[in-house]
């Protein structure tokens, strides 16, 4: 193919409209099925139930939707998902280039397994999920760890959804590096950790970027596997998700709403500024 | 010396972290599911509920799965042979999904359908149609959770093939079906492949959206994640366990055909 796409390297990577989309054929404007069609089936699946929610949060009046999401269990519910997913996106970052590197640089008898066990968080469902952690770690645990409704169930659940997206976006960018300067680096003297931190790391920091962003999206919306394992005692273990969820159920459809409104907004800006600073980061690798 | 320490320390870190957290909490659910014996587990998941409920987690599935491979195609092909006003409006729309929390989701349905005091919903309640807690909003609450998925992997390779291909088949007279059929399919046919089996993993295993929707009414909008939910909940964790188990080995299945496809995707490129 002689045609480049000047694109991520992570296979997660968003994909910007390249310039390459210009090379419109005559053959494809004809032939393209049923943009109308697409259109009214974006619209009845997406646009139009997100537009209604957007109107139902603001029915009130603005002033009462911020009263809704400034209502205290609200907040509670906001900050403990913001911290928990922060948490386990700073743990799951350091931990997932160790296992992406694990699978890259060594050869080891338990790679295809380990490479096998880390999508498994991909394919099962998020109930599975939290069946699943709290037969291990919840009440008659076989290790006596009991973390079921307590805020380490949250951190628990939440690694477990997000550690695909945190190896499976550096390992790609780590097997492709080019191993000379390092080797160089090592050469010259430098101990293995200067030149992970001096010459590895700046290739990787921008793949890590893109597969924190992505983690931390998935953990700010996060339900199922937090719902059975976490008790969802409000101001203790109640996320935004489940907080949510109890406002559906006892009917308290405008602040159901506006809380919905606040996480989505919030889950947004966060991707928002991953992606800035993942910009920022290449765009300095390049001019420096 | 401290090269060996570092290799090792490694390799006991990436283990026993993908151990602990994944491999033996899930290789725990086998165990649990079928520690009371096969007999046991066989009658778990042949209960009319477990059964019931399979049978619409597939029916939802695949209906759920074949909308937005249509979709995820006619989008893919628009998205990357054309530029339109609003396209990176229309893109941003179709990745909304993947920010957007479940609950969400499943709220903004019930808001726009609910019969009462929704958007569309009266309108096609006056019509007959009930969307809510039915089949219907089932099949929708799973194809807005998998909707980017087949265009994301559709469209970076149609824009890499070009239409040098098509053009050439047009100038010999090729119709507009003959060149879809003949060489953008074949071209695209793997990651249409992958970008289907990750919408398919997805879709089954949907629980949060299709909560909110559905009602979870027993013998009628149960899905097989909801049977698992209300199992657990009703203290039955025999059943739980049996019906988590299946859901896993479906998933584990559309897994592996995903590696597969991945794979080969790799060879064509």
């Amino acid at each position: 193919m002689s045609v480049h796409i000047e694109s991520p390297p992570a296979e997660l990577a968003p994909r910007p409209l390249g310039g390459n989309a210009a090379r419109i054929g005559r053959a494809a404007v004809r032939r393209a099925p049923g943009p109308g069609v697409a259109a009214i089936y974006l619209s009845l699946i997406v646009l139009v139930p997100l537009g209604t929610l957007f109107s139902n949060a603001f029915t009130g009046g603005f002033s009462t939707m911020w009263a809704e999401i400034t209502n205290r269990q609200t907040v509670a519910s906001i900050r403990l998902v913001l911290l928990c997913s922060l948490a386990v996106v700073v743990v799951n970052t350091v931990l997932g280039t160790v296992v992406a590197w694990q699978l890259v640089r060594d050869r080891f008898v338990l790679n295809r397994l380990i490479s096998a066990v880390v999508d498994l968080p991909f394919a099962l469902p998020t109930i599975v999920a939290g069946v699943t952690l709290l037969s291990l770690y919840g009440p008659g645990s076989p290790f006596h760890l009991n973390a079921a409704f307590s805020r380490w169930s949250i951190l628990l659940a939440l690694s477990f959804v997000t550690l695909p997206f945190s190896v499976r976006s550096v390992q790609p960018v780590l097997a492709a590096l080019d191993r000379e300067t390092e080797e160089a680096a090592a050469s010259l003297g430098a101990s293995t950790l200067t030149t992970f931190r001096r010459i590895t790391l700046p290739s990787l920091a921008p793949a890590l970027l893109t597969g924190a962003g992505l983690a931390f999206a998935r953990a700010l919306g996060e339900y199922g596997s937090i719902s059975l394992i976490s008790g969802n005692v409000p101001f203790k273990t109640e996320v935004a998700s489940v907080r949510i969820y109890g406002l559906i159920e006892s009917n308290n459809l405008p602040a159901a709403a506006a809380t919905s409104l606040a996480l989505s907004v919030i889950t947004i800006l966060v991707l928002t500024v991953f992606s800035f600073l993942r910009r920022r980061f290449v765009l300095k690798e390049a001019s420096g | 010396m401290s090269r060996y320490v570092t290799r090792y320390g490694i390799r006991a870190v990436a283990t026993l972290y993908v151990g602990l957290l994944v491999g033996v909490p899930v290789g725990s659910v086998f165990f649990r599911a079928l520690r009371p014996g096969l007999d046991s587990f066989w009658s778990q998941i042949t209960t009319p509920p477990a059964v019931h409920a399979l049978v619409l987690t597939l029916e939802v599935g695949a209906l759920a799965v074949a909308l937005n491979t249509a979709f995820g195609l006619a989008a893919a092909l628009i998205l990357a042979r054309h530029r339109f006003p609003g396209a990176a409006l229309v893109e941003a729309l179709i990745d909304l999904p993947l920010s957007i929390s479940p609950v969400v989701a499943g709220l903004a349905l019930l808001l726009c359908y609910s019969s009462t005091q929704g958007l569309l919903g009266p309108f096609l309640s006056r019509h007959g149609i009930e969307v809510l807690f039915s089949f219907p909003s089932i099949v929708m609450a799973c194809a807005f959770v998998s909707l980017p998925y087949v265009v994301r992997e559709v469209q970076p390779v149609l824009i890499e093939l070009g239409t040098d291909q098509e053009q050439a088949a047009e100038t010999l007279g090729a119709g507009p079906f003959a060149i879809f059929w003949r060489i953008t399919l074949p071209s695209i046919r793997w990651a249409l492949a992958y970008g289907v089996l990750l919408t398919t993993a997805r879709v089954l295993g949907e629980f949060g959206a299709v909560a909110v929707v559905s009602g979870s009414i027993l013998d009628k909008t149960q899905t097989l994640t909801l049977y698992v939910d209300s199992e657990f909940t009703n203290f039955n964790s025999a059943g739980a366990y049996a019906g988590a188990l299946l859901i896993a080995v479906i998933s584990m299945a559309v897994l592996a055909a995903l590696s597969v496809s991945q794979s080969r995707e790799r060879q064509v490129l």
